[in-house]
This record gives C-alpha cells, sequence and structure tokens, in this order.
C-alpha cells in the first residue's frame, strides 16, 4: 500500500471532517492535493483495503440488531453460511472455532422485522438460533490503531 | 413522517454503503436527495451528536492488512460484577469492542462479551492472559472462540432501500 494510504487509515478511521470540501481539508492536513486524496481513497476501496469511506452506524440506537451463534454439522458449515450471509441485514458472518461455529450480527429496521427475519432464517435453514442481544455497550469500535508491516495482500471477498 | 424526517431516512440510506468520492461528496448527496449541500451536513452532524453515528470515516477491512486473529473473548461474570468489569476492558487497547449480552443457560453461560483483533493467535491469547492477570480474573470462565472464516463482513445496514 501506498504511504498516502497509510497516513489516511492513521489519521481518518474517525472524525472525518464535515466541511463542503473533506477530501481538500484531508489533504491540507496531510500536506498533499485533494486529487491525490481522492485517488488514494479510490485505491483502497477498490483494493478491498477499506470497505467504504462513511458513517459507522450504532445499530442498537439506529435500528435493531443482535448478535447469533448457531452449531452447524461441520459439514454443511459452509452451505449455511452462505445461505445465511445471503439473508438481508445480516454483516460479520463469520466461522469461530467452537461447538456453536457460525457467528452473525444481523440489523433490521426495528425489533418486529429483526425477529420475523430471525424466524425466517431458523425456518429455511433448519438450523437452531442462539440469539445474543447487546444489554449493555462498555466500549464501542472507534476504528484502532494500525501496526504496519509488509502483509497487506488478504481480503475478505465475500460482499 | 414530515420532509425533515424523510429526507433523514433517505440519507442514512444513501450514505449507508459511504460516501461518494467526489470533490464535494454532500452537494452530490443533496443533488440526489433533491435538498442542499447544508441541510445533508447539518443532518449528518445531527445524527453524530444523538450516537446514531459512531464514527465517520474509512472503515478498515482488518484482515486486509493481516490483522488475521480475530478472538471473541467471553467470560461468565457474576451479576454483580459485569459492569465494573466491562467498564475496565477499555483500558486495553486490543480490545476493540466489550457488551453484556443474555446468558442463555443451558447452552450458553457467557455473560460478558470483548473482541480483540490480532496478527496471530499466540499475540492474542498472551494480551488475553495480561487482562486476566490485571484484573485478577483467574478464577472466572472464560473462551476464546477465533474466527476460522469470513463469510461476510459489511457494513450493517438497518434502512433496507
Amino acid at each position: 500500500m501506498d504511504a498516502l494510504g497509510k497516513k489516511l487509515i492513521d489519521r481518518y478511521q474517525r472524525d472525518m471532517p464535515l466541511t463542503p470540501r473533506p477530501y481538500q481539508t484531508m489533504a491540507e492536513d496531510l500536506g498533499v492535493t485533494e486529487a491525490e486524496v481522492i485517488d488514494a481513497l479510490t485505491r483502497l476501496r477498490r483494493n478491498n483495503i477499506v470497505s467504504r469511506i462513511g458513517p459507522v452506524f450504532d445499530h442498537a440506537k439506529a435500528g435493531a440488531s443482535t448478535l447469533v451463534a448457531c452449531a452447524v454439522e461441520p459439514a454443511r458449515l459452509t452451505s449455511i453460511g452462505e445461505q445465511i450471509s445471503a439473508f438481508e441485514g445480516v454483516n460479520h458472518n463469520y466461522a469461530r472455532d467452537h461447538h456453536f461455529n457460525l457467528w452473525f450480527v444481523i440489523t433490521a429496521p426495528d425489533n418486529a422485522q429483526l425477529q420475523a427475519k430471525l424466524k425466517e432464517i431458523e425456518c429455511s435453514t433448519g438450523v437452531r438460533l442462539l440469539i445474543l442481544p447487546m444489554e449493555k455497550a462498555y466500549h464501542i469500535d472507534l476504528g484502532f490503531p494500525i501496526e504496519w508491516n509488509d502483509n497487506t495482500s488478504k481480503a475478505c471477498n465475500h460482499e | 413522517m414530515n420532509n425533515t424526517d424523510s429526507i433523514k431516512v433517505r440519507l442514512r440510506n444513501a450514505i449507508q454503503d459511504g460516501l461518494p468520492l467526489t470533490p464535494r461528496p454532500f452537494l452530490t448527496l443533496a443533488k440526489s436527495l433533491g435538498t442542499t449541500e447544508k441541510t445533508v451536513i447539518n443532518l449528518i452532524q445531527e445524527l453524530k451528536d444523538q450516537g446514531l453515528i459512531k464514527r465517520m470515516g474509512l472503515v478498515v477491512r482488518h484482515r486486509s492488512l493481516g490483522y488475521d486473529a480475530n478472538a471473541m473473548v467471553v467470560w461468565d461474570v457474576p451479576d454483580c460484577r459485569v459492569d465494573e468489569l466491562g467498564n475496565r476492558f477499555r483500558e486495553f487497547e486490543y480490545v476493540t469492542l466489550c457488551y453484556r449480552r443474555p446468558r442463555q443457560e443451558p447452552d450458553w453461560p457467557y455473560n460478558l462479551f470483548c473482541m480483540i483483533h490480532g496478527r496471530d493467535r499466540e499475540t492474542v491469547l498472551s494480551q488475553i492472559d495480561a487482562i486476566v492477570d490485571r484484573l485478577s480474573l483467574h478464577h472466572i470462565d472464560r473462551e476464546v472462540l477465533f474466527s476460522t472464516h469470513c463469510f461476510k463482513q459489511s457494513g450493517g445496514r438497518y434502512v433496507h432501500g
């Protein structure tokens, strides 16, 4: 990754300026041009290093969401994982090394729609869901500092 | 729903996949929503002030930067101590999230969840040991669930267009 890409990640995982020309403001801060910032951001997106430049919503406040775990027969893990990923509102779907081996977060505009979606997933996959909604947040992700090294090659390809 | 509310909903929908990479992204958004640049900026500021937007900026895919060890650490903390310990987890800069969630007995006895993103399992495990030592959690049951495959990682959507 280029030096400007790294600088942008170091400086702007949060507090992106809300000025009419935010990329110009960022460029002035980093001593480059607006066009260079836009190019660097475009590359970061194209290379799948950042998923977007924009807001991270607090789903507990902005809608309804929950963490869900399921214990899937290992032979069916990939197909069930892909099937669940395809449902609207599912994000952060991971296999984990545990009896409960599939973990995902699902969001919906409100709780009624969330519950309906969970029923639909349970029904169509035949997998029992362990519903683990957030009760209280002690610490939220504000973008942690990256420790740079040479390994920048991999990305999660499942959009 | 009045006009401002309707613009707000459409604005959230428009920005959840990111801002346009145009020199004046808020103007680009304003044009598509039929409002002004100033209104868009003010509404986004309002969403930030209300805490509906936690942060605005580059949303990094950690795996693409070699952060392969994504651990969910779950703890069975006595109910009377969960707030105290949840708040103390903030002291560790490698803890990126910390939430209380309900136990689901008998399958799931854990009520405190934290996430740690690291480059490798060994580092993450030693970071967990450091938490256990500093907060004296040796007697508290815990499990570490490393991710083995990422099926999907995208911005959560709550407005479905």
